[in-house]
Protein backbone atom coordinates (compact mmCIF):
# COMPACT_ATOMS: atom_id res chain seq x y z
CA UNK A 1 0.00 0.00 0.00
CA UNK A 2 1.13 3.20 -1.09
CA UNK A 3 1.83 5.78 1.94
CA UNK A 4 -0.41 8.65 0.13
CA UNK A 5 -3.55 5.39 0.60
CA UNK A 6 -3.01 5.41 4.18
CA UNK A 7 -3.39 9.52 4.45
CA UNK A 8 -5.81 10.17 2.13
CA UNK A 9 -7.42 7.10 2.76
CA UNK A 10 -7.63 5.57 6.83
CA UNK A 11 -6.32 8.90 8.84
CA UNK A 12 -7.16 11.90 7.13
CA UNK A 13 -11.14 10.60 7.78
CA UNK A 14 -10.01 9.41 10.96
CA UNK A 15 -8.86 12.82 11.74
CA UNK A 16 -11.83 14.19 10.86
CA UNK A 17 -14.20 11.89 12.28
CA UNK A 18 -12.87 12.73 15.64
CA UNK A 19 -12.81 16.71 15.28
CA UNK A 20 -16.59 15.73 14.40
CA UNK A 21 -17.41 13.83 17.50
CA UNK A 22 -15.54 16.57 19.37
CA UNK A 23 -17.69 18.96 18.20
CA UNK A 24 -21.14 17.33 19.05
CA UNK A 25 -19.97 16.08 22.66
CA UNK A 26 -18.12 19.69 23.72
CA UNK A 27 -21.02 22.32 23.15
CA UNK A 28 -23.33 18.82 24.36
CA UNK A 29 -21.32 18.59 27.56
CA UNK A 30 -21.74 22.52 28.34
CA UNK A 31 -25.47 22.60 27.56
CA UNK A 32 -25.82 19.82 29.77
CA UNK A 33 -23.53 21.99 32.42
CA UNK A 34 -26.39 24.69 31.82
CA UNK A 35 -29.03 22.44 31.95
CA UNK A 36 -28.58 21.98 35.69
CA UNK A 37 -28.33 25.72 36.22
CA UNK A 38 -31.64 26.11 34.28
CA UNK A 39 -33.32 23.56 36.26
CA UNK A 40 -32.43 25.46 39.73
CA UNK A 41 -33.34 28.59 38.07
CA UNK A 42 -36.68 27.61 37.16
CA UNK A 43 -37.51 25.91 40.13
CA UNK A 44 -36.64 28.70 42.17
CA UNK A 45 -39.12 30.96 39.84
CA UNK A 46 -41.62 28.76 40.28
CA UNK A 47 -41.11 28.49 44.16
CA UNK A 48 -40.43 32.13 44.68
CA UNK A 49 -36.88 32.02 45.07
CA UNK A 50 -33.99 33.67 43.74
CA UNK A 51 -31.86 30.31 42.88
CA UNK A 52 -28.16 30.36 42.54
CA UNK A 53 -27.01 34.06 42.48
CA UNK A 54 -23.40 33.82 44.15
CA UNK A 55 -21.34 32.46 42.02
CA UNK A 56 -20.47 34.97 39.10
CA UNK A 57 -22.88 37.14 37.78
CA UNK A 58 -26.37 35.86 38.12
CA UNK A 59 -24.63 32.19 39.41
CA UNK A 60 -23.68 31.89 35.85
CA UNK A 61 -20.44 29.94 37.61
CA UNK A 62 -22.10 27.87 39.61
CA UNK A 63 -22.12 24.86 37.09
CA UNK A 64 -18.47 24.88 36.69
CA UNK A 65 -17.91 25.30 40.87
CA UNK A 66 -20.44 22.51 41.31
CA UNK A 67 -18.55 20.15 38.84
CA UNK A 68 -15.06 21.54 40.09
CA UNK A 69 -16.48 20.20 44.13
CA UNK A 70 -17.09 16.87 42.47
CA UNK A 71 -13.89 16.76 40.85
CA UNK A 72 -11.94 17.34 44.04
CA UNK A 73 -13.82 14.87 46.65
CA UNK A 74 -12.82 11.17 47.30
CA UNK A 75 -14.53 8.43 45.30
CA UNK A 76 -15.39 6.11 47.89
CA UNK A 77 -16.18 2.23 46.80
CA UNK A 78 -18.15 0.48 49.44
CA UNK A 79 -16.18 -2.65 50.64
CA UNK A 80 -18.89 -4.76 49.86
CA UNK A 81 -19.29 -3.84 46.13
CA UNK A 82 -18.64 -5.72 43.49
CA UNK A 83 -15.70 -3.19 41.84
CA UNK A 84 -15.53 -3.97 38.27
CA UNK A 85 -19.55 -3.63 37.65
CA UNK A 86 -19.85 -0.42 40.34
CA UNK A 87 -17.24 1.35 38.34
CA UNK A 88 -18.52 0.09 34.65
CA UNK A 89 -22.33 1.57 35.98
CA UNK A 90 -21.60 5.39 35.76
CA UNK A 91 -19.23 5.20 32.96
CA UNK A 92 -22.03 3.05 30.92
CA UNK A 93 -24.40 5.93 32.34
CA UNK A 94 -22.76 8.18 30.73
CA UNK A 95 -21.37 6.96 27.21
CA UNK A 96 -25.04 6.07 26.50
CA UNK A 97 -26.40 9.23 26.78
CA UNK A 98 -23.65 10.63 24.52
CA UNK A 99 -23.37 8.17 22.20
CA UNK A 100 -27.27 8.45 20.64
CA UNK A 101 -26.26 11.80 19.54
CA UNK A 102 -24.29 10.12 16.60
CA UNK A 103 -27.61 10.23 14.56
CA UNK A 104 -29.62 13.45 15.88
CA UNK A 105 -29.25 15.64 12.47
CA UNK A 106 -29.09 19.60 13.25
CA UNK A 107 -29.39 21.03 9.93
CA UNK A 108 -30.25 19.27 6.38
CA UNK A 109 -27.07 16.76 5.94
CA UNK A 110 -25.43 18.26 9.43
CA UNK A 111 -25.22 14.86 11.12
CA UNK A 112 -22.18 12.86 12.35
CA UNK A 113 -23.59 9.40 10.96
CA UNK A 114 -27.12 9.80 8.69
CA UNK A 115 -28.13 5.78 9.01
CA UNK A 116 -31.20 3.89 7.20
CA UNK A 117 -32.11 3.03 10.84
CA UNK A 118 -31.34 6.16 12.86
CA UNK A 119 -34.64 5.92 15.16
CA UNK A 120 -34.64 2.15 15.55
CA UNK A 121 -30.61 2.98 16.57
CA UNK A 122 -32.29 5.98 19.17
CA UNK A 123 -34.56 3.30 20.29
CA UNK A 124 -31.87 0.66 21.08
CA UNK A 125 -29.77 3.43 22.99
CA UNK A 126 -32.41 4.71 25.16
CA UNK A 127 -33.74 0.90 26.04
CA UNK A 128 -30.06 0.50 27.26
CA UNK A 129 -29.99 3.37 29.84
CA UNK A 130 -31.64 0.94 32.38
CA UNK A 131 -28.15 -1.28 32.55
CA UNK A 132 -26.42 1.17 33.76
CA UNK A 133 -29.12 1.98 36.86
CA UNK A 134 -29.60 -1.77 37.23
CA UNK A 135 -25.55 -2.53 37.52
CA UNK A 136 -25.29 0.19 39.74
CA UNK A 137 -28.16 -1.23 41.94
CA UNK A 138 -26.74 -4.08 41.95
CA UNK A 139 -23.15 -3.60 42.68
CA UNK A 140 -23.43 -1.44 45.36
CA UNK A 141 -24.67 -4.45 47.54
CA UNK A 142 -26.99 -2.18 49.40
CA UNK A 143 -31.05 -2.78 49.73
CA UNK A 144 -31.59 1.01 49.06
CA UNK A 145 -29.95 0.72 45.60
CA UNK A 146 -31.14 -2.37 44.85
CA UNK A 147 -34.66 -1.17 45.68
CA UNK A 148 -34.32 1.92 42.89
CA UNK A 149 -32.52 -0.56 40.55
CA UNK A 150 -35.40 -2.85 40.28
CA UNK A 151 -37.89 -0.06 40.26
CA UNK A 152 -36.15 1.62 37.80
CA UNK A 153 -36.17 -1.53 35.74
CA UNK A 154 -39.79 -2.54 35.83
CA UNK A 155 -40.60 1.01 35.09
CA UNK A 156 -38.28 1.72 32.05
CA UNK A 157 -39.33 -1.33 30.67
CA UNK A 158 -43.21 -0.87 31.08
CA UNK A 159 -42.96 2.96 29.31
CA UNK A 160 -40.82 1.36 26.40
CA UNK A 161 -43.35 -0.57 25.15
CA UNK A 162 -45.46 2.55 24.63
CA UNK A 163 -42.26 4.85 23.64
CA UNK A 164 -42.19 2.33 20.30
CA UNK A 165 -45.56 2.70 19.62
CA UNK A 166 -45.30 5.61 19.22
CA UNK A 167 -42.61 5.67 17.45
CA UNK A 168 -44.57 3.35 14.93
CA UNK A 169 -46.90 5.77 14.28
CA UNK A 170 -44.89 8.41 13.66
CA UNK A 171 -42.91 6.25 10.87
CA UNK A 172 -46.57 5.16 9.39
CA UNK A 173 -47.09 8.50 8.30
CA UNK A 174 -42.79 9.58 7.49
CA UNK A 175 -42.61 6.41 5.71
CA UNK A 176 -38.97 6.53 6.54
CA UNK A 177 -36.60 4.93 9.30
CA UNK A 178 -33.90 7.69 8.64
CA UNK A 179 -34.16 10.96 11.05
CA UNK A 180 -33.51 13.49 8.48
CA UNK A 181 -36.22 12.01 6.29
CA UNK A 182 -38.53 12.14 9.27
CA UNK A 183 -37.72 15.44 9.85
CA UNK A 184 -38.46 16.39 6.12
CA UNK A 185 -41.76 14.22 5.78
CA UNK A 186 -42.87 17.53 8.18
CA UNK A 187 -42.10 20.26 6.28
CA UNK A 188 -46.09 21.15 5.32
CA UNK A 189 -47.28 19.88 8.69
CA UNK A 190 -45.96 19.17 12.12
CA UNK A 191 -46.71 15.73 13.09
CA UNK A 192 -47.74 17.48 16.63
CA UNK A 193 -50.79 18.73 15.13
CA UNK A 194 -52.57 15.47 13.63
CA UNK A 195 -50.37 13.14 16.07
CA UNK A 196 -51.37 15.46 19.37
CA UNK A 197 -52.13 12.19 21.69
CA UNK A 198 -49.34 10.40 20.74
CA UNK A 199 -47.48 13.48 21.22
CA UNK A 200 -48.56 13.75 25.25
CA UNK A 201 -48.24 9.92 25.41
CA UNK A 202 -44.41 10.43 23.81
CA UNK A 203 -43.59 13.24 26.82
CA UNK A 204 -45.27 11.87 29.75
CA UNK A 205 -43.68 8.31 28.60
CA UNK A 206 -40.03 10.20 27.93
CA UNK A 207 -40.60 11.56 32.00
CA UNK A 208 -40.91 7.95 33.36
CA UNK A 209 -38.29 6.43 30.89
CA UNK A 210 -35.55 9.26 32.31
CA UNK A 211 -36.75 8.69 35.93
CA UNK A 212 -37.83 12.57 36.09
CA UNK A 213 -40.60 13.40 38.24
CA UNK A 214 -43.13 13.03 38.68
CA UNK A 215 -41.73 9.16 37.83
CA UNK A 216 -38.71 10.05 39.91
CA UNK A 217 -39.34 6.60 42.17
CA UNK A 218 -36.37 4.94 41.52
CA UNK A 219 -35.00 7.82 43.11
CA UNK A 220 -37.72 8.74 45.96
CA UNK A 221 -35.26 9.89 47.93
CA UNK A 222 -37.97 9.66 51.10
CA UNK A 223 -37.78 6.53 51.03
CA UNK A 224 -34.99 5.18 49.11
CA UNK A 225 -32.25 7.94 49.72
CA UNK A 226 -31.04 8.24 46.56
CA UNK A 227 -32.01 5.17 44.84
CA UNK A 228 -29.44 3.22 42.97
CA UNK A 229 -26.80 5.96 43.18
CA UNK A 230 -27.38 5.95 47.10
CA UNK A 231 -23.91 4.62 47.47
CA UNK A 232 -21.67 6.66 44.41
CA UNK A 233 -19.74 10.16 45.36
CA UNK A 234 -17.37 12.12 43.78
CA UNK A 235 -17.28 12.03 39.91
CA UNK A 236 -18.94 8.81 40.06
CA UNK A 237 -21.75 10.55 40.96
CA UNK A 238 -21.48 13.40 38.84
CA UNK A 239 -21.30 10.91 35.62
CA UNK A 240 -24.88 9.92 36.99
CA UNK A 241 -25.68 12.98 37.05
CA UNK A 242 -24.73 14.37 33.96
CA UNK A 243 -25.66 10.93 32.29
CA UNK A 244 -29.12 11.61 33.39
CA UNK A 245 -29.58 15.63 32.20
CA UNK A 246 -28.06 14.64 28.65
CA UNK A 247 -30.75 11.85 28.71
CA UNK A 248 -33.45 14.59 29.44
CA UNK A 249 -31.96 16.56 26.86
CA UNK A 250 -32.06 13.57 24.37
CA UNK A 251 -35.73 13.06 25.01
CA UNK A 252 -36.64 16.69 24.16
CA UNK A 253 -34.26 16.25 21.53
CA UNK A 254 -36.09 13.46 20.22
CA UNK A 255 -39.67 14.90 20.86
CA UNK A 256 -38.60 17.81 18.73
CA UNK A 257 -37.20 15.75 15.93
CA UNK A 258 -40.80 13.20 16.16
CA UNK A 259 -42.99 15.94 16.74
CA UNK A 260 -42.02 19.14 16.37
CA UNK A 261 -39.97 19.25 12.96
CA UNK A 262 -36.73 19.08 13.86
CA UNK A 263 -34.46 21.79 12.70
CA UNK A 264 -37.49 23.37 10.43
CA UNK A 265 -38.92 26.63 10.80
CA UNK A 266 -42.62 27.00 11.82
CA UNK A 267 -43.51 28.45 8.88
CA UNK A 268 -41.56 28.24 5.86
CA UNK A 269 -41.89 31.61 5.07
CA UNK A 270 -39.26 34.54 5.28
CA UNK A 271 -39.48 35.98 8.24
CA UNK A 272 -38.85 32.19 9.80
CA UNK A 273 -36.37 30.56 7.54
CA UNK A 274 -33.50 33.65 7.92
CA UNK A 275 -32.89 32.06 11.53
CA UNK A 276 -30.93 29.02 10.75
CA UNK A 277 -31.96 25.37 11.94
CA UNK A 278 -29.98 24.23 14.24
CA UNK A 279 -31.40 27.19 16.18
CA UNK A 280 -35.27 26.11 15.82
CA UNK A 281 -33.54 22.99 17.11
CA UNK A 282 -32.60 24.54 20.31
CA UNK A 283 -35.20 26.16 20.77
CA UNK A 284 -37.65 22.89 20.22
CA UNK A 285 -35.24 21.02 22.56
CA UNK A 286 -34.81 24.25 24.86
CA UNK A 287 -38.68 24.66 25.04
CA UNK A 288 -38.99 20.54 25.82
CA UNK A 289 -36.61 20.47 28.27
CA UNK A 290 -38.44 23.68 30.42
CA UNK A 291 -41.85 21.22 30.05
CA UNK A 292 -39.71 18.78 31.93
CA UNK A 293 -38.96 21.03 34.73
CA UNK A 294 -42.12 22.98 34.33
CA UNK A 295 -43.56 19.34 35.45
CA UNK A 296 -41.48 18.62 38.34
CA UNK A 297 -42.14 22.18 39.82
CA UNK A 298 -46.08 21.50 39.24
CA UNK A 299 -46.72 17.24 39.81
CA UNK A 300 -46.27 15.12 43.26
CA UNK A 301 -44.71 11.45 42.75
CA UNK A 302 -47.08 8.60 41.34
CA UNK A 303 -47.77 5.50 43.69
CA UNK A 304 -45.60 2.74 41.95
CA UNK A 305 -49.18 1.13 41.35
CA UNK A 306 -50.24 3.76 39.57
CA UNK A 307 -47.37 4.00 37.28
CA UNK A 308 -47.42 0.53 36.32
CA UNK A 309 -51.00 1.04 35.74
CA UNK A 310 -50.87 4.22 33.65
CA UNK A 311 -48.25 2.63 31.49
CA UNK A 312 -49.97 -0.54 30.98
CA UNK A 313 -53.42 -0.15 31.43
CA UNK A 314 -53.77 3.53 29.81
CA UNK A 315 -51.14 3.95 27.58
CA UNK A 316 -50.11 0.69 26.07
CA UNK A 317 -54.16 0.57 24.95
CA UNK A 318 -54.01 4.20 23.60
CA UNK A 319 -50.92 3.82 21.85
CA UNK A 320 -51.90 0.40 20.04
CA UNK A 321 -55.36 1.98 19.11
CA UNK A 322 -53.76 5.38 17.54
CA UNK A 323 -51.37 2.82 15.97
CA UNK A 324 -53.99 1.08 13.82
CA UNK A 325 -56.39 4.08 13.35
CA UNK A 326 -53.41 5.86 11.89
CA UNK A 327 -52.62 2.76 9.65
CA UNK A 328 -56.79 2.51 8.80
CA UNK A 329 -57.15 6.46 8.02
CA UNK A 330 -53.46 6.39 5.88
CA UNK A 331 -54.79 3.09 3.82
CA UNK A 332 -58.46 4.45 3.97
CA UNK A 333 -57.30 8.02 2.28
CA UNK A 334 -54.19 6.19 0.13
CA UNK A 335 -51.75 8.37 1.80
CA UNK A 336 -49.40 6.28 2.91
CA UNK A 337 -46.42 7.02 2.15
CA UNK A 338 -44.16 5.51 -0.56
CA UNK B 1 -11.58 -4.05 2.59
CA UNK B 2 -9.27 -4.29 5.62
CA UNK B 3 -10.94 -2.62 7.90
CA UNK B 4 -13.58 -4.51 7.63
CA UNK B 5 -11.65 -7.94 8.15
CA UNK B 6 -10.52 -6.37 10.92
CA UNK B 7 -13.49 -5.55 12.44
CA UNK B 8 -14.77 -8.98 11.96
CA UNK B 9 -12.33 -10.70 13.56
CA UNK B 10 -12.44 -8.55 16.52
CA UNK B 11 -16.03 -9.05 16.54
CA UNK B 12 -16.24 -12.74 16.16
CA UNK B 13 -13.74 -13.32 19.21
CA UNK B 14 -15.09 -10.71 21.21
CA UNK B 15 -18.31 -12.69 20.67
CA UNK B 16 -16.87 -16.54 21.47
CA UNK B 17 -14.98 -15.40 24.02
CA UNK B 18 -17.75 -13.83 26.14
CA UNK B 19 -19.93 -16.95 24.97
CA UNK B 20 -17.72 -19.27 26.41
CA UNK B 21 -17.54 -16.48 29.84
CA UNK B 22 -21.24 -17.00 30.21
CA UNK B 23 -20.96 -20.36 30.76
CA UNK B 24 -17.89 -20.46 32.92
CA UNK B 25 -18.16 -17.12 34.82
CA UNK B 26 -18.86 -18.14 38.64
CA UNK B 27 -21.74 -15.32 39.30
CA UNK B 28 -24.31 -15.92 37.91
CA UNK B 29 -24.69 -11.97 37.14
CA UNK B 30 -21.59 -11.80 35.76
CA UNK B 31 -23.32 -14.91 33.15
CA UNK B 32 -25.74 -12.31 31.91
CA UNK B 33 -23.43 -9.22 31.43
CA UNK B 34 -21.42 -11.68 29.01
CA UNK B 35 -24.44 -12.84 27.18
CA UNK B 36 -25.05 -9.12 26.86
CA UNK B 37 -21.83 -8.31 25.29
CA UNK B 38 -22.35 -11.29 23.07
CA UNK B 39 -25.65 -9.68 21.56
CA UNK B 40 -24.01 -6.60 21.05
CA UNK B 41 -21.19 -8.27 19.25
CA UNK B 42 -23.45 -10.61 17.13
CA UNK B 43 -25.32 -7.18 16.60
CA UNK B 44 -21.89 -5.48 15.23
CA UNK B 45 -21.58 -8.76 13.05
CA UNK B 46 -24.71 -8.28 11.58
CA UNK B 47 -23.86 -4.74 10.73
CA UNK B 48 -20.65 -5.76 8.87
CA UNK B 49 -23.48 -7.78 6.95
CA UNK B 50 -24.80 -4.89 5.84
CA UNK B 51 -28.08 -6.17 7.90
CA UNK B 52 -28.84 -2.88 9.94
CA UNK B 53 -32.52 -3.69 10.80
CA UNK B 54 -32.05 -7.33 12.05
CA UNK B 55 -29.13 -5.69 14.62
CA UNK B 56 -30.69 -3.01 15.69
CA UNK B 57 -33.70 -5.47 16.20
CA UNK B 58 -31.47 -7.59 18.01
CA UNK B 59 -30.28 -4.75 20.38
CA UNK B 60 -33.39 -3.67 21.43
CA UNK B 61 -35.15 -6.42 21.44
CA UNK B 62 -32.55 -9.30 23.47
CA UNK B 63 -30.14 -6.59 25.13
CA UNK B 64 -33.32 -3.66 25.79
CA UNK B 65 -35.51 -6.25 26.87
CA UNK B 66 -35.15 -9.73 27.21
CA UNK B 67 -32.18 -9.71 29.11
CA UNK B 68 -33.01 -6.78 31.36
CA UNK B 69 -35.81 -9.39 32.57
CA UNK B 70 -32.84 -11.79 32.93
CA UNK B 71 -30.58 -9.68 34.71
CA UNK B 72 -33.41 -8.95 36.84
CA UNK B 73 -34.21 -12.09 37.78
CA UNK B 74 -31.15 -13.28 38.32
CA UNK B 75 -30.29 -10.40 40.77
CA UNK B 76 -33.29 -11.50 42.62
CA UNK B 77 -32.56 -15.44 42.84
CA UNK B 78 -30.39 -16.51 46.14
CA UNK B 79 -27.76 -19.07 43.99
CA UNK B 80 -26.27 -21.08 45.96
CA UNK B 81 -23.08 -21.92 43.90
CA UNK B 82 -21.16 -24.86 45.69
CA UNK B 83 -24.56 -26.65 44.73
CA UNK B 84 -24.50 -25.67 41.50
CA UNK B 85 -20.88 -27.10 41.07
CA UNK B 86 -22.14 -29.95 42.15
CA UNK B 87 -24.74 -30.51 39.56
CA UNK B 88 -22.56 -29.77 36.60
CA UNK B 89 -21.11 -33.05 36.44
CA UNK B 90 -24.32 -34.85 36.22
CA UNK B 91 -25.77 -32.84 33.99
CA UNK B 92 -22.97 -32.46 31.81
CA UNK B 93 -24.05 -35.82 29.71
CA UNK B 94 -27.52 -34.29 28.84
CA UNK B 95 -25.53 -30.35 27.88
CA UNK B 96 -23.46 -32.50 25.82
CA UNK B 97 -26.00 -34.56 23.29
CA UNK B 98 -28.24 -31.07 23.44
CA UNK B 99 -25.37 -29.47 21.66
CA UNK B 100 -24.05 -31.73 19.82
CA UNK B 101 -27.60 -32.55 18.44
CA UNK B 102 -27.74 -28.56 17.61
CA UNK B 103 -24.39 -28.62 16.17
CA UNK B 104 -25.33 -31.54 13.61
CA UNK B 105 -28.75 -29.30 13.02
CA UNK B 106 -26.06 -26.40 12.41
CA UNK B 107 -23.53 -28.70 9.76
CA UNK B 108 -26.24 -30.09 7.97
CA UNK B 109 -27.77 -26.89 7.11
CA UNK B 110 -24.65 -24.70 5.70
CA UNK B 111 -23.70 -28.61 4.01
CA UNK B 112 -26.67 -28.44 2.21
CA UNK B 113 -26.25 -24.77 1.00
CA UNK B 114 -22.51 -25.68 0.09
CA UNK B 115 -23.72 -29.05 -1.73
CA UNK B 116 -26.57 -27.43 -3.92
CA UNK B 117 -25.87 -23.61 -4.67
CA UNK B 118 -28.52 -23.32 -6.46
CA UNK B 119 -30.96 -24.09 -3.32
CA UNK B 120 -31.21 -20.23 -2.43
CA UNK B 121 -33.22 -19.86 -5.51
CA UNK B 122 -35.52 -22.91 -4.60
CA UNK B 123 -36.30 -21.60 -1.11
CA UNK B 124 -36.09 -17.90 -0.80
CA UNK B 125 -37.74 -15.17 -2.80
CA UNK B 126 -35.57 -13.00 -5.00
CA UNK B 127 -34.07 -10.67 -3.39
CA UNK B 128 -34.38 -7.07 -4.96
CA UNK B 129 -30.12 -5.62 -4.48
CA UNK B 130 -29.95 -3.66 -1.46
CA UNK B 131 -28.70 -0.65 -3.64
CA UNK B 132 -32.24 -0.02 -4.29
CA UNK B 133 -34.18 -0.28 -1.33
CA UNK B 134 -33.07 -1.01 2.64
CA UNK B 135 -33.38 -3.90 4.07
CA UNK B 136 -35.66 -2.83 6.47
CA UNK B 137 -38.03 -2.46 3.44
CA UNK B 138 -36.85 -6.06 1.50
CA UNK B 139 -38.26 -7.45 4.90
CA UNK B 140 -41.25 -6.40 5.29
CA UNK B 141 -42.33 -7.26 1.71
CA UNK B 142 -41.27 -10.95 2.06
CA UNK B 143 -42.38 -11.03 5.66
CA UNK B 144 -45.93 -9.52 4.81
CA UNK B 145 -46.57 -11.01 1.83
CA UNK B 146 -44.83 -14.51 0.92
CA UNK B 147 -44.34 -15.37 5.03
CA UNK B 148 -47.40 -14.02 6.23
CA UNK B 149 -48.85 -16.98 7.24
CA UNK B 150 -45.54 -18.10 9.27
CA UNK B 151 -45.29 -14.93 11.00
CA UNK B 152 -49.06 -14.78 11.67
CA UNK B 153 -48.28 -18.31 13.38
CA UNK B 154 -45.45 -17.32 15.24
CA UNK B 155 -47.06 -14.14 16.57
CA UNK B 156 -49.85 -16.46 17.97
CA UNK B 157 -47.53 -18.95 19.52
CA UNK B 158 -46.17 -16.06 21.30
CA UNK B 159 -49.81 -14.47 22.43
CA UNK B 160 -50.61 -18.46 23.72
CA UNK B 161 -47.08 -18.10 25.77
CA UNK B 162 -48.06 -14.99 27.18
CA UNK B 163 -51.60 -16.03 28.27
CA UNK B 164 -50.03 -18.98 29.54
CA UNK B 165 -47.41 -17.04 31.76
CA UNK B 166 -50.48 -14.79 33.30
CA UNK B 167 -52.63 -18.14 33.41
CA UNK B 168 -49.77 -19.81 35.66
CA UNK B 169 -48.60 -16.49 37.65
CA UNK B 170 -52.36 -14.94 38.83
CA UNK B 171 -53.79 -16.16 41.96
CA UNK B 172 -56.79 -14.68 42.90
CA UNK B 173 -56.15 -13.32 46.68
CA UNK B 174 -59.47 -13.22 49.06
CA UNK B 175 -59.23 -9.54 50.79
CA UNK B 176 -57.30 -7.72 48.35
CA UNK B 177 -58.53 -3.72 48.42
CA UNK B 178 -58.00 -2.33 44.97
CA UNK B 179 -57.92 1.07 44.03
CA UNK B 180 -60.89 1.67 41.69
CA UNK B 181 -60.23 5.59 40.15
CA UNK B 182 -63.78 6.05 38.38
CA UNK B 183 -65.46 5.26 41.51
CA UNK B 184 -63.31 7.71 43.51
CA UNK B 185 -63.86 10.40 41.03
CA UNK B 186 -67.22 10.34 40.66
CA UNK B 187 -68.33 10.02 44.51
CA UNK B 188 -70.41 12.38 45.19
CA UNK B 189 -70.26 14.83 47.59
CA UNK B 190 -72.87 13.80 49.86
CA UNK B 191 -70.82 10.42 50.13
CA UNK B 192 -67.66 11.88 51.80
CA UNK B 193 -68.78 15.14 53.43
CA UNK B 194 -71.43 16.01 56.28
CA UNK B 195 -72.29 19.27 57.53
CA UNK B 196 -72.81 19.27 60.85
CA UNK B 197 -74.00 22.22 63.03
CA UNK B 198 -72.43 21.87 66.55
CA UNK B 199 -73.75 23.82 69.34
CA UNK B 200 -71.39 25.91 71.26
CA UNK B 201 -69.95 23.66 74.25
CA UNK B 202 -71.49 20.65 73.23
CA UNK B 203 -69.03 18.87 71.02
CA UNK B 204 -69.52 16.80 68.81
Amino acid sequence: MAEGDFWSGYALPLVAMVLEILAIVVPLLLVVAYATYAERKVLAAAQLRKGPNVVGPFGLLQPLADGLKLFMKETVIPSGANRVVFAAAPMLTFVLALIAWAVIPFDPGVVLSNINVGILYLFAISSLGVYGIIMAGWASNSKYAFLGALRSAAQMVSYEVSIGFVMVTVLLCAGSLNISDIVLAQRHLWYVIPLLPMAVVFFISGLAETNRSPFDLPEGESELVAGYFVEYSAMTFALFFLGEYANMILVSAMTSILFLGGWLAPFGVPPFTWVPGPIWFFLKIAFCFFCFLWVRATFPRFRYDQLMRLGWKVFLPLSLFWLVLTAAFLTAFGMLPT
Amino acid sequence: MIIQAVCFYVFAAVAVASGVMVISARNPVHSVLFLILAFFNAAALFVLLGAEFLAMILVIVYVGAVAVLFLFVVMMLDINFVELRHGFLQYLPIGALIGFILFAELVLVIGYWALAPNIASVLAAPLPATAQVTNTQALGDLLYTRYIYAFQASGIVLLIAMIGAIVLTLRARAGVRRQDSSAQVYRPRAASVEIVKIEVGKGV
